[in-house]
């Protein structure tokens, strides 16, 4: 048996050809249209512009298609095309407390302000499998009717409620030296330790869904507890805006859709501040609140030195969190094991062979 | 020379980014061996797979260079071929497997045989540019001990490898001491290698794009591997020579031939092994009936005129 050695060009291009054509699949079947993908896997679309730092409802679908449906792969598209563009302008902080809300809820009060506004949500949902769906002609649903009153356009955020009493600390800004200095942008620096909360915040937002979930699961498993409540989350549309230099005052770009989340934690107090609820926030795009929620978990995790709480787990390491965040990241290197590695591994085995001939005959390695 | 893709900026990225990592190319060459952090961005190959050189190549290259990209030393690898084949999509620039022919190599995990010169640049692809990772995790820390030239855990670690296995266990990324001031990463080459990067007549370059570091040992650096006087440091010997060409001066790849034991060590430097044998050299096993299928294999990709193929 003779074993090759070498792939070259030739092998490169049938194996694209081959992945093409699974991808395709059946052709009976019909192709997915980018608008059936950008409509119908609304969340996976969401996914992938949160983890691909870019907000594009098409591009996203048009990855996933791509992809093959694979969700790290389409990401890792959108941001190797976000390599390609400029970057024009910085868009002013969002606010949400003026976000078109389509579900808001708070866990830490029966009522408040504005109401609890359950919207869509597989919250409370049966998970059983919807045979229905399967039919070929599904049943047109019937749209939900409006709701009976129109929401209350003041919407306030529970934590500008607390803050008001001054339960709850205060949001500092990221750089309270330093107000007007320019937010730091991940896209556009490197990211250098220790890496300050606007950062952190940024790498978060973009950070793995997995491995953000996973670690905020095991804040709530004791490896660095916060003991968080759900303050409010919210999903809704909000405007973006830019001050246009030539212009001097906002002007409104878009609307993006978006999930924030605002957790409430226990804070003992400490020599300098006294006992209040401390904060951890998430806000991602599109509707995803299990990212959201396990954002702001780690986020307040992650202020562990910041409140002078001893750092004692995973999640309240900034290095460790902000090292192995991102799907792009882990993917690649993880895959690159699949790379050829006969030089070093030759090495090696060199070396293993050596020291191994030392220890049968007793002898020094220098040999 | 082909056509370079319009639909996208010669070299993929947009002007500012090249000007980002000029930038710190230069300050790179300017502190000998200083891992100078870069905003790196994310490119259409994955991490670890060669982004770091690559963004590197792209922010140099001009229209008149002559590529050549190496992996394990040769140019038929299947990422040296897709990364060859990314930059005449994006710069349409001339490539070449003929070391002696490039102007700009990119490489990852060795150093050509046959010696370049002052007018080549080689570009080093890094998995993990810190040579003080595997024993301290914190970059936090491992900066400050660069800055301090706390290099006393490196030391440890080689003499507790003496005292553990009678010998420095590290074969490959082999740490060396750049101009006298700061421990740096080879990048995984065979210690093979290392003595090439001494005072070398050409620029080098290396870039690690998923952990954002650029670095480099411009032209006639002092670039000494570490030891001890009673150990001194010593490269990888064989005794015996490349089975298709003869030389006994390359580093050599072993190839399973068979499944009953069957062995061939051929040069990993596809180019050097080629000239040699073009040149009439014949090693002990170029005309048995492996180390011709071999031969075949590797001589077979002159992929100078091919097409783009599929991206």
């Amino acid at each position: 048996m003779y074993v090759a050695v070498k792939g070259g060009e030739a092998a490169i291009d049938a194996a694209h050809a081959q992945l093409a054509d699974l991808r395709r699949g059946d052709r009976s079947v019909a192709a997915l249209s980018l608008d059936q993908i950008r409509d119908q896997m609304a969340l996976a679309v969401a996914r992938v512009m949160a983890e691909g730092s870019l907000y594009d409802p098409d591009l996203a679908a048009l990855a996933l298609k791509q992809a093959w449906g694979d969700v790290a792969e389409a990401i890792f598209l959108v941001r190797a095309y976000r390599t390609t563009l400029p970057r024009l302008a910085a868009t002013r902080p969002l606010d949400t407390a003026r976000m078109v809300v389509r579900r808001r809820i708070s866990a830490t009060f029966k009522d408040l302000p504005g109401g609890q506004v359950l919207g869509p949500t597989f919250d409370y949902t049966h998970r059983l499998l919807d045979f229905a769906l399967a039919a070929e002609d599904e049943p047109l649903a019937e749209p939900p009717p409006p709701a009976e009153a129109p929401l209350d356009p003041d919407m306030p955020r529970v934590t500008d409620i607390l803050g008001a009493d001054g339960l709850i600390e205060p949001e500092s800004d990221p750089d309270a030296d330093n107000p007007d200095a320019p937010v730091p942008d991940l896209t556009r620096e490197p990211l250098t330790f220790p890496a300050g909360r606007a950062m952190r915040l940024q790498v978060l937002a973009r950070g793995d869904e997995g491995f953000l979930l996973s670690l905020g699961y095991s804040s709530q498993r004791g490896h660095g507890g916060t003991h968080p409540f759900a303050g409010e989350i919210r999903m809704g549309e909000v405007e973006v805006e830019i001050i246009p230099e030539d212009l001097g005052f906002p002007v409104t770009i878009g609307t993006v859709t978006a999930t924030e989340c605002q957790m409430i934690n226990q804070f003992q107090g400490s020599k300098t501040k006294p006992p209040q609820f401390t904060r951890g926030y998430g806000l991602v795009f599109g509707f995803n609140e299990r990212k959201a929620m396990a954002m702001s978990l780690v986020d307040r995790a992650l202020r562990a030195p910041d409140l002078g709480e001893p750092v004692v787990a995973p999640a309240q390491d900034e290095e460790f969190v902000l090292s192995h965040a991102d799907v792009v990241e882990a993917s690649g290197f993880v895959q690159h094991l699949k790379l050829p590695h006969y030089v070093d591994f030759q090495a090696e085995l060199d070396s293993v062979r050596r020291m191994r001939r030392a220890a049968e005959t007793g002898e020094g390695a220098d040999s | 020379m082909t056509q370079h893709d319009s639909g996208v900026t010669f070299g993929y990225l947009d002007e500012q980014t090249k000007r980002m990592i000029r930038r710190a190319v230069l300050k790179a060459v300017a502190i000998p061996g200083y891992q100078v952090p870069f905003a790196g961005r994310e490119m259409p190959l994955p991490y670890g797979w060669g982004t770091g050189g690559i963004q590197v190549t792209a922010s140099i290259i001009g229209p008149d260079d002559v590529l050549k990209v190496i992996d394990q030393g040769a140019d038929d690898t299947t990422n040296a071929v897709s990364i060859r084949r990314f930059f005449r999509r994006v710069t349409g620039v001339r490539t070449t497997e003929h070391t002696t022919e490039a102007t700009l190599i990119q490489t990852r995990h060795r150093i050509p045989e046959t010696p370049l010169g002052p007018d080549q640049i080689l570009i080093y692809q890094v998995p993990i540019p810190e040579p003080l990772r595997f024993m301290e995790a914190r970059e936090t820390e491992t900066r400050r001990m660069h800055a301090l030239a706390d290099y006393g855990v490196m030391h440890v670690k080689l003499y507790e490898d003496i005292s553990q296995y009678g010998r420095i266990a590290k074969a490959y990324d082999y740490p060396v001491m750049v101009n006298g001031r700061y421990v740096m990463a080879p990048s995984p080459i065979p210690k093979f290698d290392n003595p090439k990067m001494h005072d070398a007549p050409f620029l080098q370059l290396f870039g690690a794009g998923r952990e954002k570091r650029i670095y480099a040992v411009p032209p006639h650096t002092s670039v000494v591997s570490l030891d001890f006087e009673d150990h001194p440091f010593e490269v990888q010997s064989w005794d015996r020579v490349c089975d298709l060409c003869g030389a006994d001066d390359s580093y050599l790849d072993e190839v399973v031939t068979d499944d009953a034991g069957g062995r061939l060590f051929v040069c990993s430097d596809s180019d050097y092994c080629a000239g040699r044998r073009a040149a009439g050299h014949e090693g002990p096993a170029a005309a048995s009936a492996a180390g011709a299928a071999l031969s075949e294999t590797m001589t077979a990709v002159s992929r100078e005129a091919d097409g783009e193929g599929t991206p």
